[in-house]
């Protein structure tokens, strides 16, 4: 476990730890071949939505040309592994980009970075204008016949341009709206409705290793059916906060107490949720000794997601915790479609109102009823009356309140106010720093925290 | 139906169309499926949600859209059981949630979508109890169409059609999640030509019209099915009328022609029906002022001086112009009068703006407006259809943006069809014939190569006024001997000119698509009695009669020669010279301000009758309100007088002229308004076969091309302008873009112009000041001048023209 070193970004560093010899020899792989391999490994996608990375790229459309477009849009709450590998480890990615668009016969790449993301999307242009000025990127790649163009863009701010077609759709000049389904494959019609590759940066940081230690290699690390090692972001009521690079299959005790150093003052675990603010709570009772891999995750009703673990404890009104979550879905909701727009914040409105003691009997029935009109039966995964899963994954914190904290809501609704001492506010977030600050200095995460200030 | 697929839908199989949306084919096959975004002409969206069913999907069962989904072999569809009832209940409070419920002032109210929805398939009551979006109701987003967003329910079909129908995006969505709203762009209203439709399709209340607002509820409004009229290829409409009063009216879905689309300004442009400024009562002059008289006064008057004229100088000293707006029946009336009451073929419908008579009504490679979408090339060589042609624009954009038809525009400068043209050829205006040549030489190897593809529908007319009038017939013969198939439409403008010219109002044609002829002549003595047989004038030539007092007696319908003509200099010396003038009208204009006679007239929707479109489809109209005043319709005017001079045309009712139409005129046998009410209730096109058809293949003209010039001349006519009619529907009349001239910034540089400054405009044939318009869309060398605007002074066809600034 080590830092990375402080010109981890640059090209020099990158060549000098054996950068871009994976993509050269890429260069002399068939599609067929690389395709096969990538199958091999048995990656998934580490996007969120975990889809095998090889059958993605088989499904690519014969017409050409085709695009490849890397998603680094991380904009899912919780989840901020792919920062890290923005800007600490560009090139890495690049590489990646390379190989991806090799085996894919792509000519233009697009790097679509979230808005909020100004250093890393600095980072990974300069890291971009170092590969081209060294003949990596552009016409006739690494002297060979291959051209490669690859374009840096810079989102505008939603959420919702993390979903593959609505980032497409956004690319293009158009508002951030997913698209209707069929086709549901980008692969089949994608940017500007061609076949298009849309990878996760963590899933494309992964290839030059797959090709370095071959697939056989890299499907033996981790879980069989979750093979490599993936990146994990820790955060809320933990004492060690940040990004773990580990393998699949650990369970939530060992991440919770051990590797993140359990949580501050000893207070009682209250809740989790285990993939980001998209995926339904967990609670100790029930999951805390669960193996931390998609399919126990999606066994016991959630996702493991992006591998945002947001951490609750004995402190956290599950209400205001929930309303947080609703509040920023009907925020960040394209307006699109009928149930998502309307009906997330009327949930926002409902939860608002019993956090605040004005709370009737019926308010949690009637919410339920009001998800029940976005998520049709309240399950995971949802049966949707949306277009997208915007809408049902603000349901998600509400199938927590129906399961494990009914109570909870009905003092909140019996007593006119919230119950916890604390009123339900969360510590002052400036305490939260210095705490992060102190600990993350002790941390023993792969990442460390950001030195320079750009 | 061609291949078919079995689903099943609610316990019941069916066959339906493979393909085919799931929508739609459960509507074909009874079962309504609730939806608000979808709309059969336009893309399905699948936004409101509110069309969700159940399917077995590869996972259980799963609801979807209705309007995204096509069908699939074996699929099995519940449109009601309980799941979907719950989904479209839930959609239906989430679009109530924030919605006003202000439906007892609402326009919509009673014919809403959503009311009607919200009754069939909604929960009944709202748990909606926090406070509802506000928003500043309503907003003008152009003088015509207002937006209530609290009424919005988001569908995007005013979007859609802007972007995808109409060409014209200006109203977009704009914010996101539960404060997304529709709105125009900052500082650009909606000025679109078809925005009117925006208002019908609306699901809600959100787009209501200025000009309807508050007028009636719905369910008070008489609604009668028509033709209209401000554009020749006639769309269908419904006119909705209160207390004898036309309030609005709306596209009828139709797919011969408009698609249910109509142009602003054949929705709006009908205020001057009820403008005070009508003539209500028959005038005559006394002392040189118009006076109010009793018909009878009127008709004598008439009568006798036809008499007096005729005696002594026979049929040569009448001239007839006009009757492009009136119905069949009326023109068929005229043709007739003109030729055994006046004793002449001094007739023209066309005000000297328009091809060969011949041309135009020629049955022979007549294109349908429908063969548009199925060409494989659309040539346009002829006026902006966007300006002129609104139904046939939205037509011709259809086929190239979603049919994959290649679209050729040919035109001076850039028309409303630009980006959905795949080759386009700009040409100097006078100078159309030298393009010609130069395509036929083969020097335009893409526009050539497109032109020889198998389907070629080629629309054409006159693209400039300078264009000579065969130009349009020169371009016609060389499409035809090109393509495999060549169909061709004629463009001309004016109401029903396409009827006119069909009963004859042409100095060389008869009834029924016949010339003139001795043949033609002939077959038609048995009902008409002798015909004259000497040539007859067309406008120019009887403006020129008039001026030199060879003609002595003028008979004007619906006709403004003064002021609706391309060259301004015979008219008003025609005027003055002329012996004795009678106009029968629905309103004094330059033209019958000086007139011995003036009848008044009914007008559209105020009379019965039929109509024949730009392809020869002949629609019935019909009347709803009863004229002002004393108006009458011209046929009785004209009957009436024939009486009076000695002379029956024996009419006495429009359905009778019909059935004589139909008896005499051989394109017209069997068009009675029995076949059209009962049998073709999107009208038939004629000839409708059997009869003897008018043929008129031109051989390749070589044609005059204006001087080349440093600056030449394009008068082209916008949808709005100084018309009498649009004087009267104020509007639409502000709308028009007045005394404008288009030039090239370099041009413009040359000249030392400014953009909004003043410029004069000089021709051979007028000059006048002009607000310069820097425009890149008009080619260097061209000066653009709308034809006919509101304050313009008249600059004639002469295509050499010179521009000077003048100043602020």
């Amino acid at each position: 476990m080590s830092e990375f070193p402080a010109d981890s970004h640059t090209i020099d560093r990158y060549e000098a730890t054996g950068g871009y010899v994976q993509a050269r020899r890429a260069l002399g792989m068939t599609r067929d071949h690389l395709v096969e391999e990538i199958k091999a490994s048995g990656l998934l996608g580490r996007g969120g939505a975990a889809f095998p990375a090889g059958m993605k790229w088989s499904f690519l459309a014969p017409a050409r040309p085709s695009f490849l477009v890397v998603n680094a849009d991380e904009s899912e709450p919780g989840t901020f592994k792919d920062r890290q590998l923005l800007e600490r480890d560009p090139h890495q990615m690049l590489e990646g980009v390379i190989i991806t668009a090799i085996a894919n016969e792509v000519h233009h790449a697009f790097i679509y970075i979230r808005g909020e993301y100004p250093k890393p999307a600095r980072r990974v242009q300069a890291a971009v204008d170092e590969a081209r000025a060294r003949g990596y990127l552009g016409t006739g790649i690494f002297g060979s016949d291959y051209d490669l163009e690859l374009t840096v863009h810079l989102g505008a701010g939603a959420y919702i341009c993390g979903e593959e077609t609505a980032l497409i759709n956004s690319l293009e000049g158009l508002r951030g709206e997913p698209r209707l389904k069929p086709p549901y494959f980008p692969a089949a019609k994608g940017l500007y409705m061609q076949p298009t590759i849309v990878n996760n940066v963590e899933t494309v940081s992964n290839l030059p290793h797959i090709l370095d230690m071959g697939a056989e290699e890299f499907s033996r690390i981790g879980h069989p059916d979750d093979t490599g090692t993936f990146l994990i972001s820790v955060s809320g009521h933990v004492n060690r906060p940040g990004n773990y690079e580990l393998p699949h299959g650990i369970t939530w005790r060992h991440l919770i107490y051990e590797i993140a150093g359990g949580i501050p003052g000893d207070r009682e675990l209250k809740a989790i949720i285990p993939g980001g603010a998209s995926a339904p709570w967990f609670v100790p009772e029930i999951h805390l000794d669960d193996q931390i891999t998609k399919d126990v995750c999606a066994e016991a009703g959630s996702m493991l997601g992006s591998g945002a673990v947001i951490v609750m404890d004995e402190t956290t009104c599950m209400v205001r915790a929930a309303e947080r979550i609703v509040r920023f879905f009907a925020h960040e909701s394209c307006g699109q479609c009928t149930p998502c727009r309307e009906g997330t914040t009327w949930m926002e409105m409902i939860l608002r109102r019993i956090e605040e003691g004005q709370g009737r009997a019926i308010d949690l029935d009637l919410l339920l009823d009001v998800s029940d009109n976005i998520s049709v039966g309240l399950n995971w995964p949802p049966k949707m009356t949306t277009i997208c899963p915007l809408g049902p994954s603000a349901v998600s914190p509400i199938l927590a309140l129906r399961d494990y904290f009914r109570d909870e809501v009905q003092a909140h609704v019996e007593l006119g106010g919230c119950p916890l001492t604390s009123g339900g506010r969360p510590p002052d977030p400036r305490s939260l720093q210095t705490v992060s600050a102190e600990t993350s200095r002790r941390s023993t995460s792969m990442v460390a925290p950001d030195r320079d200030r750009e | 139906m061609g291949q078919t697929v079995t689903i099943t839908i609610d316990g019941v199989e069916h066959q339906v169309a493979a393909g085919s949306l799931l929508i739609r084919a459960a509507q074909d096959t009874g079962t309504y499926i609730p939806r608000f975004c979808w709309h059969e002409r336009m893309k399905p969206v699948g936004m409101c949600r509110m069309c969700l069913v159940e399917v077995q999907g590869p996972r259980g069962p799963m609801l979807i859209t209705a309007c995204t989904n096509e069908v699939a072999e074996g699929m099995v569809v519940y449109t009601g059981n309980d799941t979907v009832r719950k989904a479209q209940e839930g959609v239906l409070e989430f679009l109530l949630a924030n919605h006003p419920l202000d439906c007892p002032v609402c326009d919509k109210g009673g014919e809403c979508p959503l009311q009607d929805q919200a009754f069939s398939h909604g929960p009944g009551e709202s748990r909606f109890v926090e406070i509802k979006r506000n928003y500043e109701k309503p907003i003008a987003i152009s003088s015509l169409v207002l937006l209530d967003r609290e009424r919005c329910i988001l569908c995007a079909r005013c979007t859609r059609f802007s972007e995808e129908i109409s060409g014209d995006p200006l109203i977009e969505f704009k914010s996101r999640a539960n404060v997304t709203e529709v709105n125009t762009f900052p500082d650009h209203p909606f000025a679109s030509y078809f925005s009117g439709n925006t208002i019908q399709i609306c699901p809600v209340g959100a787009l209501t019209s200025v000009q309807y607002r508050f007028r009636a509820r719905p369910w008070d409004l008489q609604m009668v099915e028509s033709s209209g009229l401000h554009d020749t290829a006639h769309p269908r409409v419904s006119v909705h009328v209160s207390q004898n009063q036309v309030l609005r009216l709306v596209g009828v879905d139709n797919d011969a022609t408009n698609h249910g689309w109509l142009s602003d300004k054949e929705r709006f442009g009908f205020q001057y029906l009820g403008s005070e400024h009508r003539l209500t009562s028959p005038l005559i002059r006394r002392h040189g002022e118009l006076v109010e008289v009793g018909w009878a006064e009127a008709l004598d008057h008439v009568a006798e001086r036809i008499t007096l004229v005729g005696d002594s100088d026979g049929g040569e000293a009448f001239a007839v112009i006009g009757g492009a707006h009136g119905s069949n029946e009326d023109a068929y009336a005229l043709s007739k009068f003109a030729r055994v009451v006046l004793g002449t073929n001094n007739v023209d419908a066309r005000l000297d703006d328009s091809l060969a008579s011949h041309f135009l009504a020629a049955t022979v490679d007549r294109a349908l407006i429908g063969d548009i979408d199925t060409a494989d090339t659309i040539l346009v060589w002829g006026p902006d259809l966007k300006e002129e042609h609104p139904t046939l624009y939205l037509r011709v954009r259809r086929a190239a943006q979603e049919l994959g038809v290649r679209l050729v525009v040919v035109h001076p400068r850039v028309t409303g069809l630009d980006d959905r043209t795949a080759i386009k050829a700009n040409y100097r205006p006078g100078a159309g014939f030298v393009l010609l040549d130069e395509i036929a030489e083969g020097k335009h190897a893409a526009l050539s190569e497109a032109l020889s593809a198998p389907r070629v529908v080629a629309l054409v007319g006159q693209a400039s006024l300078a264009d000579g009038p065969h130009l349009a017939e020169a371009v016609a013969a060389y499409v035809r001997s090109k393509a495999g198939s060549a169909r061709i439409l004629p463009l001309a403008r004016r109401a029903n000119l396409f009827g006119a010219l069909d009963m004859g109002l042409a100095p060389d044609l008869l009834p029924g698509r016949v010339g003139a002829d001795q043949a033609g002549r002939a077959a038609l003595a048995g009902a008409w009695g002798e015909i004259p047989a000497t040539r007859g004038k067309d406008t120019k030539a009887m403006l020129e009669g008039l001026g030199s007092s060879e003609i002595r007696f003028l008979l004007l319908v619906g006709a403004d020669p003064v002021r609706d003509v391309p060259d301004p200099r015979p008219g008003p010396a025609a005027l003055e010279a002329a012996e004795f003038v009678v106009s029968i009208d629905l309103f004094l204009n330059d033209s019958n301000r000086g007139a011995d006679v003036i009848f008044p007239a009914s007008g559209f929707a105020e009379k019965e009758g039929t109509a024949t479109n730009i392809e020869g489809r002949v629609q019935k109209l019909n009347s709803v309100v009863p004229g002002p005043g004393q108006t009458r319709p011209d046929w009785a005017i004209l009957a009436d007088i024939a009486d009076r001079a000695g002379r029956s045309i024996g009419l006495f009712s429009a359905e009778t002229i019909a059935k004589e139409i139909s008896e005499v005129a051989p394109a017209y046998d069997r068009v009675t308004w029995d076949f059209l009410e009962w049998e073709a209730r999107d009208g038939a096109v004629v000839p409708l076969g059997g009869a003897p058809v008018l043929s008129h293949i031109p051989v390749a003209l070589k044609g005059d091309i204006a001087p080349s010039a440093e600056l030449t001349l394009h008068v082209g006519r916008t949808l709005y302008d100084d018309g009498v009619m649009m004087r009267h529907t104020p509007n639409l009349h502000r709308l028009a873009p007045g005394p404008v001239a288009h030039l090239n910034p370099e041009d413009a540089k040359r000249a030392g112009a400014l953009h909004g400054h003043k410029v004069r405009v000089v021709t051979k044939h007028g000059d006048g000041e002009f607000t310069a318009v820097l425009d890149e869309g008009t080619p260097p060398g061209v000066v653009y001048v709308p034809f006919n605007q509101p304050g313009a002074d008249p600059l004639g066809t002469d295509a050499v023209v010179r521009v000077t600034a003048v100043g602020k």
